[in-house]
């Protein structure tokens, strides 16, 4: 691969010749109006320059629900996403909104679409808390790889949005084989502070802003452990350790408060958002294994006066479930990973169970553009973990685990996440038991707009990437 | 003193008991041979010696001895998981504690997995709750294309994991292999090429190999040790399993046998095996295939999806699942439901529940050189059987008691013991430590 570059440099000498004064120029013209924002200008004509600032819309949504007709589902069996099932129920939604929910003697308008789903489940859509896909897409080259800043332990500063490439074959395959119709893209984490996560619905689109949720609240990716402290240390850096990690993150909150409380600060867009996430407008999403750690972040959250949303791959969950639902924070977990790391050593299936057991806020997340597709397995992997030791979790809190909960914790649970009157009509229809191996979706709508279709070849979306290749338009 | 002696030599003893194979026969079972075919119900299994001696109906079982009644639970033969690296990590991120590859060794197709295997990993305990009761492990390609020399290594946890040494050589000839040969595809063949050669020369010949090494930089591509390893390879005693994806590349391998007619080839991932599944059958080549990779995560995998192992077997194509790509090799069962699950979507080809349980039991073995002996219930085969408490291709299912050799095996390891103490929270009377 190396020698590869090298070859490339050397066959296109003259264009990067050419590119390099091009880069040039530009960075001249950039240097004029660069620090412009941070203060007013009076050279020349009086002009001020200003750069917008966050409450003003920047990097805004463009995302619309597509055209959609109003549809019922009459005859499935319904998971709400909040706990509760219905038996041969009827789920009608127009205007991309949820109208009603409710048994077989639901009234619906006549003159809509209505499709039979006699043997059939519907949940809401399934929502990945903690996905990579556009920042680490297909295909998996280095020129691809957008997920780490991992040039210092802290970058508040980054957004995981502008590494988003939206033609990503993955979120393809998640709508189709996982139901996924939202999900929260990460930075990763090599960093103490990643950066901000972006929440998208799961739609084709030509851009990121295309995407993004509207309204939803941006995240803040934190991580403990070995990943920091390895990536660092390694490099003979701070943090080596797991208390230099800590040093670190409390030196950082406690510059960004000193920043909040100073009138006169610049702007400084790391600060921006660790401020963000002391007014709770940004919500922390901690990657943390260990039960210890996650203990010691709750008082520094205490600490420095900021709440944690969710511990992700919190695989020693279970140890501390009575902590964790005494702090009103999510756990978003896999349920069968393990022993691949020495933090991960303790990771047992019943997880989830235990936590539910207390009370706690379960999540299933993917961190993994295979498992993204299959959320409603590892929901049930670990339902049925609980099941043998007593734990008896009805299947609609499973699907809960997938739906609502992921939804609270990423702050986006008045808008959807369950099937409730007035909320958007995220639906998926899925031919069998969603908890069961051998059941996929059927259709799924976003917004009320039908955007899969397992029945019609030409609903499923192909990227720009996969445009005359091989296997194009494949059941995938 | 002398009581912690004794105490100290009885818990020797225990260890190092060998475990006695039961003779077992179980009643009343919703039975899976692992053949592929449909499960019987009623269907009795009968053990002695460690071997199977009946499995069908009950109608057909001999009579006499002690027997269970499954109570119609789903009775079946162990899992057979291949491309395993079950038995060579601990935690596979902690270096020391992993010898599934050596990036820092002169030696590539001389390694010898069953070398390392260590039979109390908790690896293999965890798998062996989960159904698994044979595995091929193996080293993974570093420093060259070869990866190694794999084995095939059975569950119990005694002293004498391995059943057959160097079962097995793997290399790779896709991207992987072509970035490890220098980085081309080209040079890979090249490596190949010159390999086989030096291997060809060595045939009938004993003492020190007299070949010469081929090294690049500070790297040993191929010292004599690897080409003396590669006799076997060349004259069809070992099988040759290759790791290759693309269409062109599977096409470019399946060449390889008109210049070397005796090797006895084994098809490793193949994701664009579906675009070529005409010729891989002809040519009589099974495959262990990934079974749900969908994304063209690489360049030479444009047209994965999960239809490719349904697509194989349909064209006549031996296909196992290939467990190397999966979070851990416990998940085979899930992966041969999901094939199931594609019987029932537009356009997809996936396989019934019969095909699809044989893909991670009897075929697996069968291309591990364990036909009839390993992943099957018939009379002669290993009397490893497995007691579920649900489908066994169902996300959720797990064993309730397996038997390998007819020995019944303890399916508590570290993860049951973190279990059972955090059953709750409770250290009102003492810490956790003291709750085991």
């Amino acid at each position: 691969m190396l020698s590869n570059k090298k070859l490339r440099v050397r066959l296109g000498a003259f264009a990067t010749l050419a590119s390099a004064l091009a880069l040039g120029a530009c960075a001249t013209t950039g240097t004029a109006g660069g620090t412009a924002g941070d203060a007013a200008s009076t050279e020349g004509d009086d002009k001020k320059f200003a750069a917008m600032v966050e409450s003003d819309g920047v990097f805004a949504s463009t995302y619309k629900p597509y055209p959609n007709i109003a549809t019922a589902l009459k005859g499935a069996t319904i998971y709400d996403g909040r706990g509760g099932m219905i038996e041969n129920g009827v789920i009608f939604f127009s205007g991309g909104k949820i109208v009603s929910v409710g048994g077989p003697d639901t009234p619906i308008p006549a003159d809509i679409a209505v499709f039979d789903g006699t043997g059939k489940f519907v949940t809401p859509g399934i929502i990945d808390i903690h996905s990579h896909l556009g920042d680490y897409p297909s295909p998996s080259v280095q020129a691809h790889s957008d997920g780490n800043e991992a040039t210092s332990p802290t970058t508040p500063e980054v957004w995981a949005e502008h590494s988003v490439w939206p033609q990503d074959p993955g979120f393809s395959r998640a709508l189709a084989n996982g139901g996924i119709t939202s999900l929260q893209i990460l930075p990763g984490s090599a960093n103490l502070m990643g950066g901000r996560s972006v929440t998208v619905k799961n739609v084709p689109a030509r851009t990121v802003q295309g995407m993004k949720f509207p309204a939803a609240p941006y995240g803040f990716k934190m991580a403990c452990g070995e990943n920091p402290k390895r990536v660092y240390g390694a490099r003979g850096r701070m943090p080596s350790t797991r208390m230099g990690n800590f040093a670190v993150n409390r030196e950082t909150w406690l510059g960004a408060i000193n920043y909040a409380n100073d009138p006169k600060a610049k702007r400084d867009l790391g600060k921006e958002t660790l401020v963000g996430v002391l007014k709770g407008d940004i919500l922390v999403h901690n990657h943390c294994y260990r039960a210890d750690e996650m203990a010691l972040v709750l008082d520094m959250a205490k600490e420095m006066g900021y709440k944690v949303s969710a511990f992700h791959h919190a695989v020693e969950a279970y140890k501390i479930g009575d902590l964790l639902k005494e702090n009103d924070v999510c756990s978003a977990i896999w349920a069968d990973w393990y022993g691949f790391k020495m933090e991960s050593y303790d990771g047992i299936m019943e997880n989830a169970a235990f936590l539910q057991r207390e009370g706690a806020c379960v999540v299933i997340h993917s961190d993994d553009k295979n498992d993204i597709q299959r959320l409603n397995q590892e929901a049930a992997k670990a339902q049925a973990a609980g099941l043998r030791l007593g734990i008896d979790i009805p299947d609609a809190t499973a699907i809960q685990w997938i739906t609502y909960n992921a939804a609270k914790a990423m702050g986006i649970e008045d808008m959807t996440g369950s099937l409730e009157v007035g909320k958007m009509a995220d639906v998926v229809l899925w031919n069998g038991d969603p908890l069961s191996v051998y059941s996929r979706p059927e259709k799924v709508w976003i917004d009320g707009a039908l955007m899969f279709d397992a029945t019609n070849p030409k609903m499923r979306p192909v990227s720009d990437f996969e445009l005359g290749q091989p296997g194009e338009g494949d059941v995938k | 003193m002398k009581r912690l002696l004794q105490i100290a030599v009885s818990a020797l003893a225990l260890g190092s008991a060998p475990a006695l194979a039961q003779d077992v026969t179980i009643t009343n079972a919703r039975l899976v041979l692992g053949d592929g075919g449909a499960p019987i119900e009623g269907g009795t299994v009968v053990v002695r010696g460690g071997s199977v001696v009946y499995a069908g109906p009950a109608s057909g079982a001999p009579t006499g001895g002690a027997s269970v009644d499954a109570g119609g639970a789903w009775v079946t033969p162990g899992l057979f998981a291949t491309v395993t690296s079950l038995g060579l990590s601990d935690v596979s991120a902690v270096s020391e504690s992993n010898d599934i590859s050596a990036r820092g060794t002169p030696f590539s197709a001389a390694l010898d997995t069953a070398t390392a295997i260590n039979p109390a990993s908790q690896h293999i305990l965890v798998h062996r709750a989960s159904g698994i009761t044979r595995a091929a492990t193996t080293t993974m390609p570093a420093g060259s294309i070869f990866a190694g020399q794999g084995a095939i290594i059975d569950l119990d946890g005694d002293a004498n994991p391995v059943m057959q040494a160097r079962a097995f050589q793997m290399i790779n000839l896709g991207e992987g292999g072509a970035q490890r040969a220098g980085g081309s595809r080209v040079a890979a063949y090249a490596l190949l090429s010159a390999a086989l050669r030096e291997a060809q020369a060595l045939v009938g010949k004993s003492g020190i190999p007299q070949t010469t090494e081929i090294t690049k930089d500070d790297d040993v591509l191929l010292t004599r040790f690897d080409a003396e390893a590669l006799v076997p390879v060349v004259t069809g005693r070992q099988k040759l399993y290759v790791a290759v994806e693309r269409a062109a590349d599977i096409r470019a391998v399946l060449g390889l046998k008109a210049q070397y007619p005796r090797l006895d080839m084994v098809l490793v991932g193949a994701n664009e095996g579906w675009l070529v599944a005409d010729a891989i059958a002809a040519a009589g080549v099974p495959v262990i295939a990934d079974g749900l990779t969908d994304l063209p995560e690489t360049f030479e995998q444009l047209g994965a999806t999960q239809s490719n192992a349904g697509r194989l077997a349909r064209a006549g194509v031996k296909v196992a699942l290939n467990a190397s790509t999966m979070q851990d090799p416990r998940r085979l069962q899930q992966v041969a439901g999901n094939l199931v699950a594609l019987t029932r979507m537009p356009g997809a080809t996936g396989m019934d529940w019969g095909k699809a349980f044989a893909a991670i039991s009897s075929v697996p073995a069968d291309i591990s050189g364990m036909g009839g002996k390993a992943g099957v219930l018939k009379p002669g085969a290993l009397g490893d059987v497995v007691m579920w408490d649900g489908d066994p291709l169902e996300v959720g299912s797990v064993p309730t008691r397996v038997f390998i050799g007819g020995v019944e095996q303890n399916l508590e390891n570290h993860q049951t013991g973190l279990r059972d103490r955090y059953r709750n929270l409770d250290e009102s009377a003492r810490p956790k430590a003291y709750d085991w």
